[in-house]
């Protein structure tokens, strides 16, 4: 741990490298993913087929996978990411299929005479989704979607594989400098993704009281 | 459109323009044959209730007319528009159709007051404050307008039923349906949505009803609908009908349910 302390404007560094990543790749994940949710249950048969393609192509792609695409296989299409633009690229979309789908499992959760009711009263499908449905399927979304932030969190350590200096990075550059203290400088970093991933927990637990609401 | 409102023969008799007309519809769920060849013209004003045992096809019918259900065949009209499949058109005659389901489905996130103005404000822009105090006129002549803050979980079936009702209401429909308003209520709440709906028909309200109420059958339909097996077997006034049923299968059907 002393190497850490040691190191601490490193630290800071890798250590918000890593909570930038997993806020903005986990506020673009829930946008994109609600969309695609969306799509997923839409009365038009082209938009469910693409949503559902694109949900079961990403969930189903080793998220290395999908790095290599943005950081190797871009370049060669004529346009180059930055790496920290492309790790933010690859978390968002990897993680917007599991948001789409933990989404989904909660619209399916919505009992189908609310958006009925919403129908008769002559609704749009958008104005369905957005006032009665989604709103309610959020409510049963809270507890998957946290485990899905949780695993976006652990899942930025990947980036630090290709060129980013996140915490796992940093990991890696400070037990090469200060091979004594191995056990030490890996506690450390495994705090710091405990100090992200707990409170988010608690968050979750937090928001599914306030929001609860009897059927 | 060259008929002139002055011209048109008192509601009810043969040569209005019906509100709604159901013609040849048919419809199938798989292999079951759930509506055949069913033809419905309800004018302006009429009190339509539709009777028949479970599985007859009633409340498939009363679902076609806002188009919750499919047809495969035949034609529903609404104040003389055709029913579209799809799209805002659909969904602006839908505004012009009022549903009450068995069920009430409230939205079950939104207060009581909510759910009676969320309608009137996204779909027809009325302003907050206008459909606010429109809706709580509505909450109060239903008997439940000290409720206005409530979720729908916190109040009994009844009361539910009428919020469900004021919600209807409230875009101003040119007819109503009623999917067994009260067949999800403990028999004491039955009565205080049977007046809502009773007062209603006072009013001059379009209303077609599916119900096994027979006492609202007898006191305020126009007409009863008899089905059976996907087929309106009889349409007589409530007093021909529950006097002198004229096939045998309205007749087991009374005898059965009027006997206890």
């Amino acid at each position: 741990m002393r190497s850490l302390l040691l190191e601490h404007d490193l630290l800071w560094q890798a250590f918000s490298t890593t909570l930038m990543l997993a806020a903005v790749s986990g506020a673009i994940a829930l946008v994109v993913g609600t969309v695609v949710a969306g799509l997923r249950v839409s009365p038009y048969l082209p938009l469910r087929t693409v949503a559902t393609l694109y949900t079961e192509f990403l969930r189903n792609t080793p998220l290395t996978i999908v790095f290599f695409f943005y950081v190797f296989v871009t370049p060669s299409m004529g346009f180059t990411l930055e790496y920290k633009a492309a790790a933010i690229i690859a978390l968002s979309s990897y993680t917007s299929a599991f948001v789409a789908e933990a989404v989904r499992s909660g619209i399916n959760s919505v009992g189908v005479g609310q958006a009925e009711a919403a129908r008769s009263l002559g609704m749009s499908f958008g104005q369905n989704l957005a006032i009665v449905v989604l709103p309610q399927a959020f409510r049963t979304a809270i507890p998957p979607l946290i485990n899905v932030l949780i695993a976006l969190v652990k899942n930025t350590s990947v980036a630090g594989a290709f060129s980013v200096l996140e915490l796992f990075a940093m990991s890696r550059r400070l037990t090469n400098v200060h091979s004594g203290d191995v056990l030490g400088i890996l506690a450390g970093v495994a705090l710091c993704y405990l100090i992200i991933c707990i409170p988010l927990g608690r968050l979750a637990a937090g928001i599914e009281r306030k929001v609860a609401f009897a059927r | 459109m060259t008929q002139t409102t002055s011209a048109l023969p008192p509601a009810g008799s043969p040569g209005a323009r019906p509100l709604v007309a159901v013609e040849g519809v048919q419809k199938h769920f798989g292999d079951l044959h759930v509506l055949k060849d069913v033809d419905l013209s309800v004018a302006a004003g009429e009190v339509v209730v539709v009777l028949g045992p479970s599985g007859s096809g009633k409340s498939t019918l009363c679902r076609t007319i806002n188009r919750l259900e499919t047809i495969d065949e035949g034609e529903i009209r609404i104040d003389g528009e055709p029913l579209p499949t799809s799209g805002p058109g659909l969904a602006r005659l839908r505004s012009e159709v009022g549903m009450v389901f068995q069920s009430f489905n409230l939205f079950a996130h939104k207060t009581v007051l909510e759910n009676v103005t969320v309608a009137p404000i996204k779909v027809k822009k009325v302003p907050r404050k206008e459909a606010e105090a429109r809706a709580m006129e509505l909450l109060e002549r239903v008997g439940v307008a000290d409720q206005a803050r409530k979720l729908p979980a916190q109040l009994s079936g009844g009361q539910q039923q009428r919020v469900a009702i004021a919600r209807s209401l409230a875009m101003a429909p040119k007819v109503m349906l009623f999917d067994e308003p009260t067949s999800a209520l403990d028999p004491e709440m039955i009565n205080e949505v049977i007046e809502v709906m009773t007062g209603l028909a006072k009013d001059g309200m379009t209303m077609i009803v599916v119900t096994h109420e027979m006492g609202f059958a007898r006191r305020t339909a126009d007409r009863v609908v008899f089905m059976d097996a996907g087929r309106i077997l009889e349409v007589a006034p409530p007093e021909d009908f529950f006097a002198h049923p004229r096939t045998e299968r309205a007749q087991d059907f009374l005898a059965k349910i009027l006997q206890h």
